[in-house]
């Protein structure tokens, strides 16, 4: 491993110890229910920024994989009183299935097309949710919080240390793709998709693969939703939000780079906590879209870009004194 | 329990519903089909549109004279949607995919959000003489308000499609579509047309906005369940296709009404955005495809 690999895995064993250090400080639990809420939208926009961002194919069907994650949990822990580790395990394994399978259907059609065909999905997912008695239908359900595991004493410092596992674990699969054939043979099909599969990029095969491992992440953190809302409906697990605050967070943090997404969700995710506390939670909606289309409209590459540009310029004032 | 009544009371109904579902696609046939413009907004606009004829009525205004009304405004909007996205998109080239896609995503939510900011997340309806009534034809009870939008829709659809293809601004269009350079090279502007064409797509949405709350009250958040429908329509219509949509949004309107029928409310949204993965499953170019 390289010294800047290292670097990375000693960086993540350190914001993992951090999160769990304070939980044995704070006393506030407040802190954890936000910044629960901003971990979960790292996760997502990492998530979504591996299809996205690296391939160039906008899901807007962010919300299905999450609401199936919800839904395995529910399922899981109405059937059989799973644990909430198999449950994240089994929402990670249907999200990758989902992934695969939505990619099968869907990856042959190009822009808007394959937008399309992903909101439809989720929303025929959400309908047979919404027709499914077992999990409580249209109507949801309601969940009882078990007692949390040690060395939790409890349950939502555990999500917020399992949060803090989960990112961690994205930003490292992202990380991953990026570096290695897989990010470049998804940036060749970005820039020019016909070119890269005549000169024999495996073209579907990559994107195949980079649904299935966003859809896992996708949906590995939808499970955590359940026990952490205590309560699940198709209307809010399969929200639309999930879909427009993964994309443009991950727009406005520049899709070039993992960091762009981390960066854009922490940035957003928490504006969006401080003006739902202290305004509304619609005008966190409104300023996340106000934020996507002014960035996309200028300053296309993002954060990213926008860093980018302030260190060249510095550069080249540095060259001409 | 299934009967044969029942399942033509269905049809009646749903192709009446069929046409007003491509009055509300007519647009997006426009502005998706013919210019290519990824424009997911289009059923925020209809609903924003549905929203300014709520606004209207308040005043006593009759909705359909609102949406009349309304259609100028959306005319302008609309030039100035295309300009914003043509200048920041189609001629940078670069990428524009994404960006695009998430452009008018964003605009749909900032739509979304404002409805909501001004008006509440309540469902609101508007009153007309022809709102509530219904009428009997042999031994179907059809609901006023459905023969008020279906014929309205109507109308739209026949002059859009005339306008298409008899007046020379409607010809323009659809050479625009066809091939950009070759309109450039009879010495006219391509990216004009295409901004008229646009503003024209979307002064429709405003009426078709008006026979949106004639039909059913709406909420802030019905252009989600839209998507599907417009979508649905304009892609299965073959993209662009005038004709094609009034077929395409039939199908769809008969096809919900009957599942509708047979099956109860909660299966409907799925209706169309099933109908709309197989027909990009099996006949991507839809059923009039160029």
């Amino acid at each position: 491993m390289s010294m800047r690999g290292s670097g990375f895995w000693i960086g993540a064993a350190l914001f993992v110890a951090a999160a769990y250090g304070l939980t044995l400080v704070s006393t506030n639990d407040y802190v954890f229910f936000a910044g629960y809420i901003i971990l979960q939208f790292i996760v997502l926009a990492t998530a979504w920024n591996i299809l996205g961002g690296y391939a160039g194919y906008v899901n807007f069907g962010t919300n299905a994989f999450f609401g199936l994650g919800v839904y395995t949990a529910v399922f899981m822990t109405k059937a059989f009183g799973a644990p909430l580790i198999s449950q994240i395990l089994v929402a990670a394994a249907a999200g990758a299935v989902l992934g695969l399978g939505i990619g099968l259907l869907t990856l042959r059609m190009h822009g808007i097309f394959f937008s399309i065909a992903t909101i439809a999905v989720s929303i025929i997912i959400e309908t047979i949710v919404i027709n499914w008695k077992f999990v409580g239908g249209a109507s949801g359900v309601q969940l009882l919080r078990p007692d949390a595991t040690p060395p939790f004493d409890s349950y939502i410092r555990m999500l917020f240390v399992v949060a803090a596992i989960m990112v961690v674990l994205a930003v490292a699969i992202a990380r991953f793709v990026q570096d290695s054939w897989l990010g470049r043979g998804l940036r060749a099909v970005r820039d020019d998709e016909i070119a890269a599969e005549c000169t024999g990029v495996p073209t579907l095969r990559l994107k195949l693969t980079a649904c299935t491992l966003s859809g896992f992440l996708l949906s590995a953190m939808g499970a955590p939703s359940a026990m952490y809302l205590q309560y699940a409906d198709p209307a809010s697990a399969f929200n639309l939000n999930y879909s427009v605050s993964a994309l443009a967070m991950a727009l406005i943090g520049g899709t070039a780079h993992w960091i762009g997404p981390v960066l854009g969700a922490l940035l957003l995710a928490t504006t969006q906590q401080l003006l739902t506390v202290t305004i509304s939670s619609e005008v966190n909606v409104l300023v996340l879209g106000c934020m996507l289309v002014l960035f996309v409209v200028g300053a296309p590459d993002g954060l990213i870009g926008l860093y980018r540009r302030v260190r060249n310029r510095a550069a080249e004032r540095g060259a001409a004194k | 329990v299934f009967s044969l009544e029942l399942l033509l009371d269905a049809v009646v109904l749903g192709l009446l519903l069929g046409c007003f579902y491509a009055a509300v696609s007519i647009g997006l046939s426009v502005s998706f089909g013919l210019l290519e413009v990824p424009h997911v907004a289009h059923p925020a606009f209809l609903v924003l549109a549905a929203y300014g004829t709520y606004f209207l009525g308040e005043y006593g205004i009759d909705p359909i004279v609102a949406g009349v009304l309304l259609a100028p405004v959306f005319f302008v909007l609309g030039l100035a949607m295309y300009r914003l996205y043509y200048e920041t998109f189609e001629r940078r080239g670069n990428d524009a995919g994404v960006r695009g896609i998430a452009f008018f995503f964003g605009i749909a939510f900032i739509i979304e959000v404002a409805i909501i900011l001004m008006f509440g997340v309540d469902q609101r309806s508007v009153q007309a003489s022809y709102i509530g009534k219904s009428i009997d034809i042999l031994s179907l009870r059809i609901p006023m308000r459905l023969i008020v939008a279906f014929a309205v829709a109507l109308i739209l659809t026949l002059a859009l499609t005339l306008y298409l293809s008899r007046t020379f601004t409607g010809r323009a269009i659809r050479a625009v579509a066809q091939d950009a350079d070759a309109l450039r090279l009879m010495g006219a502007d391509p990216v004009a047309t295409k901004q008229w064409a646009f503003g024209i797509a979307t002064a429709v949405v405003a009426i078709a906005g008006a026979l949106l709350i004639i039909v059913q009250p709406v909420e802030p958040t019905l252009d989600r369940s839209y998507i599907g429908r417009t979508f649905c329509v304009a892609v299965m219509a073959g993209l662009g296709s005038m004709s094609g949509t009034l077929l395409a949004g039939l199908i769809l309107g008969v096809a919900e009404s009957i599942v509708l029928t047979l099956y109860g409310a909660s299966w409907a949204p799925a209706i169309s955005f099933a109908l709309l993965l197989g027909v990009l499953a099996v006949r991507p170019q839809g059923l009039f495809g160029r």
